[in-house]
């Protein structure tokens, strides 16, 4: 009996109430937002529960919403995987940007322990309880999180292009 | 603790410094990468070592970070696909297929049957020169550097092919949203047809020498195991999860661009270890020349893109002679076109496993964040855990068995 | 050698012969030897490293050069070849690698990213090796064909022919390492 959409949410809503909420079909996905707090111990339900069994992490990644509310500037996104019924679920969880904190999962999912780095690397996304929270691609002598959009794309120190021509300032790596 | 690219308070230094036997013997360690000639790649990795033998790792990666995910903020849809080239350089059509899909779905476009079936042939032979340098440079660091010279000549001749179809030879850039640039060429299917006629004799003759060959047999069973619970859970897929028994194969789990309609197999394996994933790369490029035979002999009549025109670029003489096409050229280009607000993933099985794109619209010209689901980084982590109590020369063979890619893995 | 062989001798240098003895200059015999037998160092990081392995292999065959040895060790090589996309975090490696070599070295940058930085104007991408260390020969291309290593290749062997053997020792060699903040 595979696993309806309908079945998922009814069966988190009940565990969660009204911590989880604006469930929705992202194309051929099923997504919903939980709250940073419940965030983890809704992962660890997915995959304990015997009727769910989302079994594999997919992926983890952040996102910056600069235009968002202060509360729901940064969102961290997990995509969980049932193999036995060949379901996917997205759950997004919105961050405060006074306070980028989020509980990891990376004892639950052993994946997510490079892809928490990742995140954190890219936007500054505390997970607190990792292992070993630091950067992982970039420099460690770096300073900002270069994938927030603040934050330009082009090396501030290039001497070979002239700025003027390319809508670039010598002082653009600065955050505004 | 003399090398200057190793922490001076790393954490195995304090175990080096405590650490004491009766006989005298004192542990080391060791600092593999970034350039070693058989890491393939720039990964550092620091080794605790007694004698040959690994107690503990520790691995570095981004040294080739190149910030795919930020540029893919400030780039229209169709400068994207150049990045996506080289993600997996070595199966880069795959990568360029998985952002077209990726497109298609949030813009709703359909994709004609036969345009379908040339995705899969030119996946699959992706697919194939992935797994030929694999296998071949497993050999060769287990030092049998013939056969890998002699597939050489077969993925010149796939490089061939691809130079038929989009006339790059490695960074294809290839396909537009909704199909391909033109139509292949007399040559491009000359070229295949030749491709499938000598290429199976050529792999069975690097599998025979390798398969039942005693040192390889000695150097690669048992090596670099591990179990399907943990290959999960460090989330493994494509091959290497498959050697370790698990038959996940998006293909079939999720098929997309037709996949459906051929008839093939997931070989798996059973160990989980380098010998494994060796055999099933291998029983993978049968597979492959399987379904490249049969959307080869079935290729639907039809287009080869879809009828999408506020999407696919107009034809080159229509650009040159008539404005409105000209305009038409100019907007795509720069990436005026109509995008819905839009969250989507798709995955497609590449080469090294679920290669998935996330990406976030606005409407506006460029992704609002593009997010690559990397398999190679997603497994690396777990590179540790693979050589943890086994020789020196075997963490070697490991790695390259499971066939990181650094393009991938730093992004 | 026969007539129907297509391996041919490296052409003499100029220089004067008669009969039982030829004459020429110093710089150009040392010039010809370390021409025809240059040991690269593939600094390979990323695609260009797989067309570099088409080199290589049977099809292209860079050995044709006298460069079939491929030293994995910086320090029995002569000829750097970088290839692919460097990172800010690669630097001090590279700059290890090259300090390393023993002289007479020379550098070929291979493809757009070793060269200028190529599509990845981005925080993370060094933006050129000539920032870094001095480079000889730029080969173009995103990632260059095998042909274009070559050529590379042969440009550097034309370069390596005509250098003077005092070059290594000259204060204007010095200087351009001291620039380099090469000690």
């Amino acid at each position: 009996m595979a696993l309806e959409t309908t079945d998922i949410q009814n069966r988190i809503i009940e565990k969660f109430a009204d911590r989880v909420s604006d469930f929705r079909m992202e194309y051929d996905i099923l997504t919903f937002e939980a709250a940073p707090e419940i965030a983890k111990e809704v992962i660890r339900y997915m995959k304990e529960d015997e009727v769910l069994r989302f079994n594999f992490l997919t992926d983890l990644c952040g996102v910056h919403y600069p235009d968002n509310d202060k509360e729901f500037q940064f969102a961290v996104v997990y995509l969980l995987h049932n193999w036995i019924d060949n379901v996917r679920v997205r759950i997004k969880s919105y961050i405060d940007a006074d306070k980028v904190e989020i509980a990891t999962v990376s004892d639950i999912f052993a994946s997510a322990n490079w892809m928490e780095r990742e995140t954190y690397d890219f936007y500054g996304i505390v997970f607190t309880g990792h292992p070993n929270m630091k950067r992982i691609l970039n420099d460690n002598h770096m300073v900002v999180f270069p994938m927030r959009k603040e934050y330009p794309m082009e090396d501030s120190g290039r001497s070979d292009k002239d700025d003027r021509f390319f809508g670039r300032t010598t002082n653009n790596y600065q955050p505004k | 603790m003399s090398d200057q690219f190793i922490d001076k308070e790393h954490r195995f230094a304090k175990i080096v410094s405590e650490q004491t036997f009766e006989d005298g013997r004192e542990l080391s360690v060791l600092n593999f990468g970034p350039t070693h000639p058989s890491t393939h790649g720039v990964f550092q990795n620091i080794l605790l070592m007694d004698g040959e033998r690994i107690l503990d790792a520790d691995t570095t990666i981004g040294y080739i970070h190149r910030a795919f995910e930020k540029i893919a903020e400030n780039r229209t849809f169709y400068q994207i696909t150049p990045l996506t080239d080289r993600l997996n350089y070595c199966s880069s059509p795959i990568n360029n297929m998985c952002w077209w899909m990726t497109v298609e779905k949030a813009l709703g476009v359909e994709v004609p049957k036969r345009a379908q079936y040339m995705r899969v042939i030119v996946m699959e032979l992706a697919r194939i020169t992935d797994h030929l340098i694999c296998n071949g440079i497993l050999g060769v660091d287990l030092g049998a550097y013939s056969p890998f010279l002699y597939v050489m000549k077969y993925r010149e001749l796939a490089y061939e092919i691809y130079e038929e179809i989009c006339g790059a030879r490695m960074t294809t850039n290839m396909g537009r949203i909704g199909g391909f640039e033109r139509d292949w060429s007399e040559a491009a299917w000359r070229k295949l047809d030749e491709f499938l006629e000598g290429f199976p004799k050529a792999w069975n003759e690097l599998e025979t020498a390798y398969l039942r060959n005693r040192i390889f047999m000695d150097r690669t069973i048992g090596v670099g195991a591990i179990s399907a619970e943990k290959a999960m859970n460090y989330g493994f897929t494509g091959p290497n999860l498959r050697a370790t028994g698990i038959d996940y194969d998006i293909r079939i789990a999720q098929p997309y661009s037709s996949y459906d309609d051929f008839d093939f197999n997931i070989p798996v394996g059973s160990g989980g270890d380098t010998y494994d994933r060796f055999c099933v790369r291998c029983g993978e490029v049968k597979e492959s020349i399987k379904i490249i035979r049969q959307a080869r002999e079935n290729l639907p009549q039809g287009s080869y893109h879809a009828d999408v025109p506020d999407y696919y670029l107009p034809p080159k003489e229509k650009v040159y002679t008539s404005m409105e096409e000209l305009i038409n050229h100019f907007k795509i280009v720069m990436g005026e076109i109509p995008v819905p607000v839009a969250e989507v993933y798709h995955s497609v099985e590449a080469a090294n496993g679920e290669l998935g794109m996330y990406l976030i619209t606005d409407g506006s010209r460029t992704p609002f964040r593009l997010h690559f689901r990397r398999p190679c980084f997603v497994y690396y982590q777990a590179f540790p855990e693979l050589i943890k109590g086994g020789m020196f020369s075997d963490a070697v063979a490991t790695l390259s068995s499971i066939n990181v890619i650094a393009g991938e893995l730093d992004a | 050698m026969s007539k129907t062989s297509n391996i041919r001798i490296a052409p003499a240098p100029e220089g004067y012969s008669g009969q039982g003895f030829f004459a020429t200059k110093f710089d150009y015999l040392i010039g010809l030897a370390r021409a025809n037998s240059l040991w690269p160092l593939p600094f390979a990081t990323s695609c260009c490293g797989i067309e570099f392995m088409a080199t290589m292999a049977s099809t292209y065959d860079m050995g044709r050069f006298g460069a079939e040895r491929n030293s994995f060790s910086p320090r029995q090589a002569d000829m750097l070849m970088v290839m692919g996309t460097i990172a800010k975090k690669m630097v001090p490696v590279l700059r290890h690698v090259y300090e390393q070599m023993a002289e007479p070295k020379w550098v070929i940058a291979v493809g757009a990213c070793a060269s200028s930085g190529g599509i990845f104007d981005t925080y993370s991408v060094l933006q050129g090796i000539d920032k870094v260390i001095p480079v000889d020969v730029y080969v173009p291309g995103c990632p260059p064909r095998p042909e274009q290593i070559l050529e590379g290749v042969m440009q550097l062997q034309e370069i390596v022919k005509s250098e003077s053997i005092h070059r290594r020792g000259s204060e204007r060699y010095e200087e351009l390492l001291k620039s380099y903040k090469f000690e």
